[in-house]
């Protein structure tokens, strides 16, 4: 079998710094071979995108911004890829927001338009992107998005965005039922916590990478590249057969009752 | 002293772009070396790292300078 990514081309939402997962999977993905195209959310994240991977050697990108809480952006900028690179193999979709006071405290005082937000920017997107994307698939091709424990169990100040973690693994199995005739498979990862920017916008998160390390089978947390190598694994041949599924990229912590 | 605040330099200029003349004891993370709020949550990140410590939420809002920052990391470390 060969494992090359060489030919093929990915796109890559959600790359804020050297810290996102976004940037393990490009990295990975780098690494087999494949081309990139990255999305950013809004100019602000444009020049730190641009100096990272002008660190990835021979790897010749395109860079697009793209608000997905806008249909209309999400489809011009995918149009816009169609236009200049043509066929897409497979997509990464790396985003979610929360406001910062619907991450801590209780769960039942989240407003409503703090959870509609959530679930806009954390979930629909996903659907939004799917859809605009799968005309670009011609070949078939992977979708992975990044998910958490806290959308299956109770996680302390995780909150809202458990909730929309939640519905994002639904519509993760829906979107698969729906491309599966198409040859486009729909899977999720879920990384056990690592120090990013966006997991620092949760109370107390220092906290919880101690329980990791001291509890999860493994011992220890995981880092960027092991959530990019499983992203290697189902956005290429490797998983061929896999969709609708979630791959907890966690140490094990996901299979502890008490411990 | 000198040697905590030269490595927060150092940060400073390489994370927000910013002349190294501009990052003195007194300047304002947001006010006068224009970091927005993601700016300022990478920055404590990146004090993390460098000296091998956890600021916590609580204490990280009360940076607001670059003298906080070294005054934090000098009676922390």
């Amino acid at each position: 079998m060969n494992f090359s990514l060489e030919g093929r081309t990915y796109v890559i939402m959600g790359v804020a710094n050297k810290r996102s997962i976004a940037w393990g999977i490009a990295r990975s993905l780098h690494e087999a071979g494949a081309r990139l195209i990255f999305t950013y959310a809004s100019e602000r994240f444009e020049k730190p995108v641009k100096d990272l991977v002008a660190t990835l050697d021979g790897q010749e990108s395109l860079f697009y911004e793209c608000d997905v809480t806008s249909d209309e952006a999400v489809q011009a900028t995918f149009n816009q890829i169609k236009q200049d690179v043509g066929t897409i193999h497979g997509l990464a979709h790396c985003i979610a927001f929360a406001q910062r006071e619907d991450l801590q405290g209780e769960f039942k005082d989240t407003s409503r338009d703090g959870f509609l937000l959530a679930h806009n920017i954390s979930a629909f997107s996903l659907v939004s992107v799917a859809r605009a994307a799968q005309p670009l698939m011609t070949e078939g091709g992977g979708i992975v998005t990044l998910t958490y424990l806290g959308g299956e169990r109770v996680v302390q100040n995780y909150n809202v965005m458990g909730v929309a973690k939640a519905s994002l693994d639904a519509s993760m199995k829906y979107l698969a039922n729906d491309l599966g005739k198409h040859a486009i498979r729909v899977n999720a990862i879920s990384a056990g916590p690592i120090r990013t920017l966006s997991a620092k916008g949760i109370g107390d998160f220092n906290t919880v990478l101690k329980q990791i390390e001291e509890k999860a089978p493994l011992r220890r947390t995981v880092t960027q590249e092991e959530v990019g190598d499983t992203a290697y694994y189902l956005l290429s041949d490797l998983s061929r057969g896999v969709t609708g599924e979630v791959i907890h990229v966690d140490s094990g912590y996901n299979i502890l009752g008490l411990s | 002293m000198a040697d905590t605040f030269e490595r927060i330099k150092k940060i400073v200029v390489d994370r927000l772009d910013v002349e190294e003349s501009k990052v003195t004891m007194e300047a304002s993370f947001k006010d006068d070396l224009e970091a927005d709020s993601l700016d300022v949550v990478e920055l404590v990140m990146e004090l993390e790292d460098e000296f091998d410590m956890e600021i916590s939420d609580d204490d990280a809002e009360n940076i607001a300078t670059v003298g906080d920052a070294v005054n934090y990391i000098n009676s922390n470390q």
